[in-house]
């Protein structure tokens, strides 16, 4: 058995840490897990050549071309803006070289599955301070609990049914606060700061401080079960027993929107982090998609024939995965809405939760399984991991920037060492797991001037980016019908006048003809390069499968 | 003595409309009648003439004969000054100066001011000195030689015209070098001006020929150069056959240019008229004949007289049928325009969908109705009795096809989806199944399907026949994988039809999960058994069609209503329940345009909302900003972010550079003409010697000012 790389032990570098690049984009700049790894290389040089060419990770979009006949003004302002946009994306590239850690990996002996090792060889094997990680929090009496990390994934808070809840900064196991709200509780959830919580009790949603002390008792909001909060939005949405999904504005306490989903009791919840849309799960086996700008849901999509047990939705707003009573697990490409793959689990998945770098960990009765490379075309065989526990389990959630997997179930609460879960670079401006009072304290300003309002929620983040079209050709028909004219219009070509008799009718034609659909022409000419050159590549294959043997010589070619 | 008093003051008056600045002098002489500021002259009225003053001339006798002849000349000739122009026009014609000179004095700034306005950042006050380190030459120019030992160094220096720094040659060196001596500069003189004038003979003769109109000269040109062609080509086939080859291609070129063209084929205006003539006129039947000739030559194929195999080759050629030579079509990948309408279309695929069987059937009504019939009563006896209705009230449809409604034909578009969909379905579930192992069943279905293919239904109550007809086969398949078989088996007989919209919507095959611990280690017989239970357990709620029905109740909500304006005419009953007239209907139903297709279109388990969300639009651009053509352009153009969130530092200060810095404190001065002039010019001139002497510099400092100086003069008295 190895283990590799936990990155806990490492001393953190804080507020001068310069990946940047690396955030959860608001708009459209995708997180690029995968590009860590692969630059792990001493010659510097070659790697500063290599992104001199802005790699695809740090692509923003497509490039534009400077139209045939455009303006002097226009080029130089397309140019200009080219120019920034490359030189913004080399920069990126370079910078990430300054990613100072790997992700770990578990990777058995030959004949050894790494889901037969027990989390207590794990805890023997790697150092003291990783292993102290794996812990169980005997709780039986007010079980099974749910649980939330915090952002920076210090603090952890659990709320058993029968009205524990304690907050625990984990890795020093120093407890902050506790107490029995003598209701039962169905869920908690941090708010933006590690100083204040939400509680969803029986009846009304609560909010309590670090210390345990109520500081509003929100009767808006009824018979909550589950919570999800928009970190970027200020945004605490929850949804309710009655089918509400109301939005809170937690920094400035006004509920945004509530909406009547009328799909019955909505316990199923998720949040895609990338575009801050709610996704709900519903017992007659559908997935909406909702956000508080629309009383109806976004997209509807059918997912199992049974109820929706659980969802989950990866960091990149790319991947979704369900389970669902019919006791299949579904991956989704939420950005196509078309299902990826699915699995049969024989008990099926109660919880699901995905961690930072797409490890999916699933609930099946008393044990939890965790699956690698779930989020690709490649359907799963055989669980990365698995632990299993006495009592049923209630919550499941990754710790951040940890390789850690919190399990809260009837019994209590256990932590497990999962290799490979936790994002190894942390931005210090966004989530610092080291941050002193003073950082949050400045941190805490920063976020609040930078606050995304809540009609920025859409499916399509960049949607601010773009031009309002509606709008936009409203105007142009208003325009167009005071001028007179198409201002925008391309003006049609004119032949010049020619003397001698070359100015004939044909000849003006003539002369028309050859540059008519121009703009068309050049993409029947594209389509038509691509053709062929796709026909020349399958030649060649079908060519060299058909020669099969090759000769000596062709081990000098490329 | 009174009458020159008046003339001088008449051309006084003129002077005075010539220079209407300069004050007038007063006169302080005493007169008869003295005006405040002018004088008043007695008898202004009428005129003096030359001949007046002239008549003392005569008489008196000291003036020489000369001057004498002189004057007589000048009275007898008639020239007049002319009148001095009015005070409009002058200040007209000055304003036009004025305006032009002004006009060049400006434009001069024009590049600059078009420079900063298109400089991403201007830094005030301009020309500052550069921060930061600075090369030694730029140091050491401001240091001045004072002591009498550097005053020597120096003086010793500059005398040798040494080198100070990177220049290995002194300038005088570099000069020597430059410089030629005065022969080969005149040889070289010579010949640049024998080349020059050989030129523009040259020119003027090719001018002088081009200019010329005679066709008689022109042809005789041609055919004199044809033949000096010829021979060249004749002897170069010996000497350079590389060169004759590529001849031959350009001789390959312009027949292939013949070919194409109607340039000698008679056919045009000319040839036609000269066809109207030929019959009389020897000359113009003659001119015909050589055009023909003249495409006859054109076309002719170059024979390569080489190898005998290309001869016989060539005879084989000239028995070869005339359509051979016919223009070949033409087929350039790359432009499709040639192509026109040459290109056939690709067959089609074999399979029949109902659409198509739609408009076959229309062809051909009858047969089709008899068709219809047969296959009916086949229908009949494979099928159940109590199908039988339907297919009856079907048959009735069909008779009456020429009264087709709207109603009807949007059950058959929605079959036709259905339809199309079920295929795609069963495809892509077939290639599942043939990586599960089991393949037969779909593609039996398909088979199944395709050979009903042509049964047409225009009703919900008959996809449910079809289904009925299809199903059975899938069902009775042996092997299917435990799920699938359970989930087909399980489902009671009625929903069948639902069945196939079960296989539509969710589609992915689910794949078993092999686990590590055994409790939860299912038994193959338990797992099926569990399974029946889940199946019953859900019989009741069927979430597949709930959500079929849904999303078919959105795309209705989405389709625009059709408004019926139709009303009862005279002598027409009216009240619910009539149908009026199919002309009435034609004319009198509004359809509107249907919308853009939904995005979920082809997504038959998903339902994405069409409502334009509103609130983002209040914080979106709406209107393009100058420079940007179309939106794509404004939006490439935005897509990289500034915030420093997504960017590093240095790309973020780069990125948000305010577009005017100015330095605290510091005088910003207007621009003068000398700053940027200057900067040109030492920009364009090369570096002198880095350092100079202190008295050299001043004097030099010296020059440069006093040509400033007499700059500004010039331009003060421009």
């Amino acid at each position: 058995m190895l283990v590799f790389g936990f990155w806990t032990t490492k001393i953190c570098n804080t507020r001068n840490c310069f990946n940047k690049i690396v955030l959860i984009a608001l708009f459209s700049l995708t997180f690029h897990c995968n590009g860590f790894a692969s630059i792990v290389c001493p010659d510097l040089k070659k790697i500063l050549t290599k992104f001199d060419s802005p790699s695809r990770w740090f692509m923003l979009g497509k490039k534009c071309k400077v139209p045939a006949g455009a303006r002097e003004r226009l080029k130089e302002a397309i140019a200009i803006s080219e120019a920034m946009s490359e030189h913004a994306q080399k920069q990126a590239a370079r910078y990430d070289l300054l990613l100072p850690e790997d992700a770990g990996f578990l990777e058995g002996d030959e004949d050894e599955d790494t889901n037969t090792i027990s989390q207590a060889d794990i805890a023997d094997a790697v150092d003291i301070t990783s292993g102290s990680k794996y812990f169980n929090l005997h709780l039986s009496q007010f079980g099974p609990y749910r649980l939330d990390y915090s952002r920076t994934g210090r603090n952890l808070l659990v709320g058993g049914k029968k009205g524990h809840v304690a907050c625990i900064d984990w890795q020093t196991k120093d407890l902050k606060c506790e107490m029995n709200v003598m209701e039962t509780v169905n869920d908690v959830k941090w708010l933006h700061t590690e100083a204040m919580f939400a509680v969803a009790q029986k009846r009304w949603l609560y909010i309590y401080d670090s210390k345990g002390v109520e500081l509003h008792c929100v009767k808006k909001f009824n018979d909550v079960l589950r919570m999800q909060f928009l970190p970027y939005h200020f945004l605490l949405a929850t949804a309710s027993a009655t089918g509400f999904l109301q939005y809170l504005d937690v920094s400035i306490g006004k509920e945004v929107a509530a909406i009547c989903t009328k799909m019955g009791r909505l316990d199923v919840m998720a949040q895609n982090p990338h575009n801050a849309v709610i996704h709900l799960g519903h017992p007659n086996g559908t997935v909406s998609l909702w956000s508080p700008n629309q009383k109806e849901s976004l997209v509807k999509m059918l997912c199992h024939r049974g109820a929706v047990r659980s969802l989950a939705v990866d960091k990149t707003g790319t991947y979704m995965v369900t389970s669902g009573l019919d006791r299949k697990l579904k991956v989704y490409d939420i950005r196509a809405f078309k299902p990826l793959h699915s699995c049969f689990l024989p008990a099926g998945a109660s919880c699901l939760s995905l961690s930072q770098r797409g490890l999916l960990s699933a609930a099946t009765g008393e044990i939890v399984q965790v699956y690698q490379n779930v989020l690709g075309s490649n359907p799963v065989s055989k669980p990365y991991m698995a632990h299993r526990l006495r009592g049923q389990i209630w919550g499941l959630a990754y710790c951040p920037f940890e390789d850690v997997l919190g399990i809260g179930h009837g019994e209590g609460f256990t932590s497990m060492i999962v290799p490979g879960a936790g994002e190894p670079n942390f931005d210090a401006l966004d989530t610092n797991p080291y941050r002193s009072h003073k950082q949050r304290q400045e941190w805490e300003v920063k976020a609040l001037l930078e606050k995304v309002q809540p009609e920025l929620i859409g499916l399509d983040p960049g949607q601010l980016s773009k031009v309002d079209q509606a709008s936009f050709e409203q105007r142009h028909k208003e325009q167009i019908e005071a001028l007179g004219f198409d201002p925008l219009a391309k003006d049609k070509f004119k032949p010049r006048t020619k003397k001698k008799g070359r100015s004939s009718a044909g000849a003006i034609e003539k002369r028309k003809r050859k540059v008519a659909h121009e703009d068309q022409r050049d993409e029947i000419r594209q389509s038509v390069q691509e053709r062929t050159e796709r026909e020349k590549e399958l030649k060649e294959k079908s060519n060299e499968k058909k020669l099969g043997n090759k000769s000596t010589l062709d081990r000098f070619r490329k | 003595m009174q009458n020159e008093n008046l003339v001088q003051i008449s051309f006084f008056n003129q002077l005075m409309l010539v220079h209407p600045r300069k004050k007038q002098n007063e006169r302080s002489e005493a007169s008869v009648q003295v005006s405040e500021y002018f004088v008043n002259a007695e008898g202004t009225g009428d005129k003096v003439n030359l001949s007046d003053l002239l008549g003392t001339v005569e008489k008196t006798s000291g003036a020489s004969n000369k001057t004498k002849k002189q004057l007589r000349n000048l009275q007898s000739s008639k020239e007049t000054l002319e009148l001095p122009l009015n005070k409009q026009q002058t200040e007209k014609i000055q304003r036009g100066i004025a305006y032009e000179k002004t006009t060049a004095e400006v434009s001069c700034w024009k590049n600059i001011i078009l420079q900063n306005q298109k400089a991403e950042q201007m830094v005030f006050p301009l020309n500052q000195e550069s921060s930061g380190p600075k090369r030694v030459e730029q140091v050491v120019a401001g240091w001045k030689v004072q002591t009498p030992l550097e005053q020597e160094i120096f003086r010793l220096l500059h005398g040798s015209r040494q080198p100070v720094n990177d220049p290995v040659l002194t300038p005088v060196e570099e000069q020597s070098l430059k410089a030629m001596s005065l022969e080969e500069a005149k040889i070289r003189r010579a010949e640049l001006q024998k080349a020059r004038a050989l030129q523009s003979y040259y020119e003027a003769k090719a001018k002088r020929e081009k200019k010329i109109k005679s066709k008689k000269y022109h042809k005789v040109q041609n055919k004199a150069k044809r033949k000096d062609f010829l021979k060249q080509f004749d002897e170069m086939v010996k000497t350079n056959p590389e060169g004759a080859l590529e001849e031959l291609k350009k001789m390959e070129l312009s027949r292939m240019e013949e070919r194409m063209s109607l340039k000698h084929q008679n056919s045009g205006k000319w040839a036609k008229s000269k066809a109207i003539m030929a019959k009389y006129d020897d000359s113009a039947r003659k001119a015909m004949q050589e055009q023909l000739q003249m495409n006859k030559d054109l076309t002719q194929k170059m024979v390569v007289p080489s190898d005998d195999e290309h001869e016989s080759i060539e005879e084989g050629l000239e028995t070869v049928p005339d359509f051979v030579n016919d223009p070949e079509t033409v087929i350039d990948p790359v432009n499709p325009w040639m192509r026109g309408q040459l290109t056939h279309e690709e067959p089609e695929v074999s399979c029949v969908t109902a659409e198509e069987v739609q408009t076959a059937e229309e062809e051909n009504e009858e047969e089709e109705i008899i068709g219809e019939f047969e296959r009916k009563r086949k229908l009949r006896q494979a099928d159940e009795e109590d199908l039988i209705p339907t297919e009856e009230e079907h048959v009735v449809e069909v008779s009456d096809k020429e009264e087709e409604d709207e109603d009807e034909e949007e059950d058959v578009s929605e079959f036709n989806t259905l339809f199309r969909l079920m295929r795609s379905e069963k495809t892509r579930e077939g290639s599942n199944q043939t990586r599960g192992g089991l393949n037969t069943a779909g593609e039996e279905d398909e088979e199944g399907l395709l050979s009903e293919g042509q049964i047409r239904v225009r009703s919900i109550e008959d996809l449910e026949v079809l289904d009925e007809v299809v199903e059975p086969r899938a069902i009775e398949e042996p092997s299917a994988p435990q799920t699938a078989a359970a989930e087909a088996t399980s489902e009671p007989p009625h929903k069948k039809k639902r069945e196939i919209n079960l296989k539509e919507v969710l589609t992915k095959e689910a794949k078993a999960v092999r686990l590590p611990f055994l409790p939860t280690v299912v038994d193959e017989e338990e797992r099926d058994e569990q399974i029946s239970i889940i199946k019953e357990a859900f019989a009741g709620d069927d979430v597949i069609s709930d959500f079929i029905k849904d999303k078919s109740r959105q795309e209705a909500a989405g389709r625009p209503a059709v408004v019926d304006l139709t009303l009862p005419g005279w002598g027409e009953w009216g009240g619910v329940g009539l149908k009026p007239p199919r002309w009435k209907r034609k004319r009198f139903r509004i359809k509107t345009a249907p919308p853009p297709p939904r995005q979920d279109q082809k997504l038959p388990d998903v339902i994405i909302s069409e409502k334009r969300t509103a609130s983002v639009a209040s914080h979106q651009v709406s209107q393009l900003p100058f420079p940007f053509q179309n939106t794509a352009q404004f939006e490439s153009s935005i897509r990289t972010p500034i915030g420093s969130t997504w960017n590093t530092q240095t790309v973020v200060k780069n990125m948000t550079k305010p577009k005017v810095v100015t330095k605290l404190g510091a005088i910003i001065e207007p621009m003068v003409k000398e700053d940027f002039i200057k900067s040109k010019t030492t920009a364009a001139g090369g570096k002198g010697a880095a350092i100079m002497l202190g008295e050299n510099r001043r004097a030099k400092e010296g020059t440069k000012r006093s040509a400033e100086n007499k700059k500004k003069k010039s331009s003060c008295g421009c």
